[in-house]
């Protein structure tokens, strides 16, 4: 089904207009639209073309960002509907956000939220300066898929390792999985801190994000297996 | 504030044209052929025999040439093919173009230098087109293979080649073209060419499309092909650039100051002829200035000193209320390097800065002697940073893509906004403003972090929109990658 309305939809995301966003959120529930359509066929055909945009250099961190604030804007108008039709859209995952235990730096990790967020993630954002503790008793509370710690400094990017190793301790791991990201990281680093991932940017955060809930999923499957 | 830089005072720049005019008198200016000094005799102008029978050296006073700079016109546009206005040749509009009349061509593949041929000059023209830093094209490389079977005779070889390099950018390209003629026999062709795609000579008077360069010889020489150019450019009403091009040290005085003086005496002298000719016809204080290398004795392109003189001579021609051009962003480097990436940079900011009207250079190599795709695309960089130095620092408010921006403050409305939690970048400001306030750059400048191998193959290999038609050289050495690959994973399999 395609209705007229799902291109104006991908149109507002693209051109960062919460308010057009909100409008047609409206019209549609209005309409009769079921509000799950809208977003995957409307909303989200926005966001995604946006962060292509912005792989290939076309669009730009401010434009991103008011394009996160459009699908922000229109979710909220959907949400209730879709809550009321039992037919909420199922989060791609859980996902704990932070920056590593004395570093302030929050622009990356803010961006990687509201791009996972406008996504579809559930994203649990702890802030800046976060312990590993603290990191590991929110991945239990929430029951996370995924926990992201952001570092710019080469001095605080020994804290994405004591979150690492506090995840392993704890046992969370690996059906948690731990990403990283910031200036100063290297596939390198990751690799040698044992991190399932990192990226150089928001976007590519993204695939990242979604390629590991394929993998959170295998592990769940062949524990299920498993048990059986 | 527009920033500029100047480099003489009022007072130097009086003193060189009094000299100028000095040198015009004694020891004059050698012309060197029939028509020319019948047009100066007819004027008054005084020109004793000289060697040949159809020269000789004229002695122009200066009451002739202050009438002749009194008729040329102050400013003028060069055309588009649909007609539109595209280049402003006056006040400080600065223009880029690339370099001109290459005889060789960097081959990407191999790093050498090798004759340049038709195919070269198409696919510069078609860079060029698609680089918005260039405001006009130029006749970038002498087709070697054009005529070379036809013509034996080289003179008739070199009209051909001038027409055919003009006839390959005409039908390859929409913007204006600076172009000119190594002969005097090559012109009227190429006017009555330039004319047949305005649609009419008139036509072409009235929205000139090219503008030529017309070369004096150092020093004080216009001879028998540069002053008839001249005298067939003002007839036809065709724009003319007099590119005066003394070697300080070497055939100008060694002084950037005396050179000066020497480029002014022989543009001076060109105006005159072509006033003459044609009063009210377009002409430009053009010139590629130089010092001369006491080591190599070549040219240094990429020299601060001919930066410098390119930026005093462009002031002189200001101080006349004329339309000026230069010869920058060129390298004296024979590859694409740091010393290239260094020379061109700076003399594009310098260029830029002395607000003059048309820079011609880029893509040249090796002090002018060859010719690279890929530093064009480069150089298209650093001229895309010289218009946002040049631009200044503003005070930005007002409506912007849709937002109302406040004007009356810089910081303190979008601090009451954000208050410490320092935000920018979610601001409205922040989105409606960074395209004015920053240059975007294009992929050639890499701004990101340091990559790992199995990434950088991951990135070439995501983004093939991007590559096509942008980044020349990078499209090759994909294609080249690419070959490799597919052929191990056929031997692989």
């Amino acid at each position: 089904m395609s209705d007229p309305l799902f291109g104006a939809m991908r149109q507002s995301i693209i051109d960062g207009a919460p308010d057009t966003a909100t409008e047609l959120a409206q019209q549609a529930l209005a309409n009769g639209i079921d509000p799950l359509e809208a977003v995957n066929q409307g909303f989200a055909a926005g966001i995604k073309f946006a962060g292509d945009q912005f792989g290939c250099g076309e669009m730009f961190l401010p434009d991103l960002l008011a394009s996160a604030e459009a699908m922000k804007a229109a979710i909220k108008i959907l949400e209730p509907e879709m809550l009321k039709r039992g037919s909420e859209r199922e989060a791609l995952g859980k996902i704990v956000l932070g920056t590593a235990r004395g570093d302030i730096h929050d622009i990356g990790k803010n961006l990687v939220a509201t791009i996972l967020s406008a996504s579809g993630f559930q994203i649990f954002d702890l802030g800046t300066s976060v312990t590993p503790e603290r990191f590991v008793a929110k991945a239990k509370e929430v029951d996370a898929d995924i926990v992201g710690v952001s570092a710019l400094l080469t001095t605080t990017m020994a804290g994405q390792k004591a979150v690492i190793e506090a995840l392993d301790r704890n046992g969370l791991r690996p059906r948690v999985k731990a990403i990283i990201g910031g200036a100063a990281v290297t596939a390198k680093w990751a690799a040698e801190i044992g991190a399932d991932g990192y990226s150089r940017n928001a976007i590519d955060a993204l695939e990242l994000a979604k390629n590991l809930m394929g993998k959170v999923m295998n592990v769940v499957t062949s524990k299920g297996t498993a048990q059986a | 504030m527009r920033p500029r830089i100047q480099l003489l005072s009022p007072e130097v720049i009086g003193r060189i044209l009094r000299e100028a005019f000095e040198l015009l008198m004694s020891p004059g200016v050698r012309v060197g052929s029939a028509p020319v000094v019948e047009l100066l005799r007819s004027a008054g102008v005084e020109v004793l025999a000289g060697v040949a029978d159809n020269d000789g050296v004229a002695r122009i006073p200066e009451r002739l040439v202050q009438q002749c700079l009194a008729s040329a016109p102050r400013d003028f546009y060069l055309y588009n093919r649909q007609g539109e206005k595209a280049v402003h040749y006056g006040g400080d509009d600065v223009h880029f173009d690339p370099g001109s009349c290459c005889v060789q061509m960097l081959d990407p593949e191999t790093l050498e230098a090798r004759p340049s041929e038709i195919r070269d000059l198409v696919r510069i023209v078609q860079v060029t087109e698609t680089l918005p830093q260039f405001a006009a094209q130029s006749t970038a490389v002498v087709c070697n293979d054009a005529c070379s079977d036809a013509c034996s005779d080289r003179r008739a070889a070199s009209a051909i080649g001038d027409l055919y390099r003009l006839f390959v950018v005409l039908q390859h390209s929409n913007k204006p073209v600076v172009t000119g003629s190594f002969s005097a026999a090559g012109l009227p062709g190429m006017i009555d060419l330039l004319a047949a795609d305005s649609g009419s000579p008139d036509k072409l008077r009235q929205q000139p499309r090219a503008v030529f360069d017309v070369c004096p010889s150092p020093p004080l020489n216009w001879s028998e092909f540069g002053s008839r150019n001249l005298l067939d450019l003002a007839r036809a009403g065709v724009p003319a650039q007099i590119v005066s091009m003394p070697l300080a040290g070497g055939t100008a005085p060694v002084t950037l100051a005396g050179s000066v003086t020497q480029h002014a005496a022989e543009v001076l002298a060109g105006i005159t002829l072509h006033q003459l000719a044609g009063p009210g016809a377009p002409v430009v204080w053009g010139g590629a200035p130089a010092i001369f290398d006491m080591r190599t004795g070549g040219a240094p392109m990429g020299a601060v000193e001919t930066a410098m003189l390119n930026m005093a001579c462009a002031e002189v021609g200001k101080h006349l209320g004329l339309p000026t051009h230069g010869y920058l962003v060129a390298t004296d480097s024979k590859l694409v390097d740091a010393q290239a990436g260094a020379e061109s940079a700076r003399s594009a900011m310098l260029g830029a800065l002395a607000g003059i009207n048309m820079i011609s250079g880029a893509g040249m190599l090796e002090s002018l002697a060859s010719f690279s795709v890929e530093k064009l695309v480069i150089d298209a960089e650093s001229i895309a940073s010289a218009y946002r130095l040049a631009r200044g620092i503003e005070v930005r408010g007002g409506e912007v893509r849709g937002e109302k921006v406040p004007r009356e403050t810089l910081a303190t409305a979008m601090f009451a906004r954000t208050g410490l939690s320092g935000e920018f970048l979610q601001l409205k400001e922040t989105r409606a403003l960074f395209r004015q306030e920053q240059h975007l750059p294009s992929p050639v400048i890499d701004r990101s972090a340091r990559l790992g191998a199995s990434e950088r193959r991951l990135r070439a290999s995501s983004y093939p929109s991007r590559r096509t038609g942008q980044q020349v050289s990078e499209a090759n050495s994909f294609r080249r990658r690419a070959a490799k690959v597919s052929g191990n994973r056929r031997s692989r399999s």
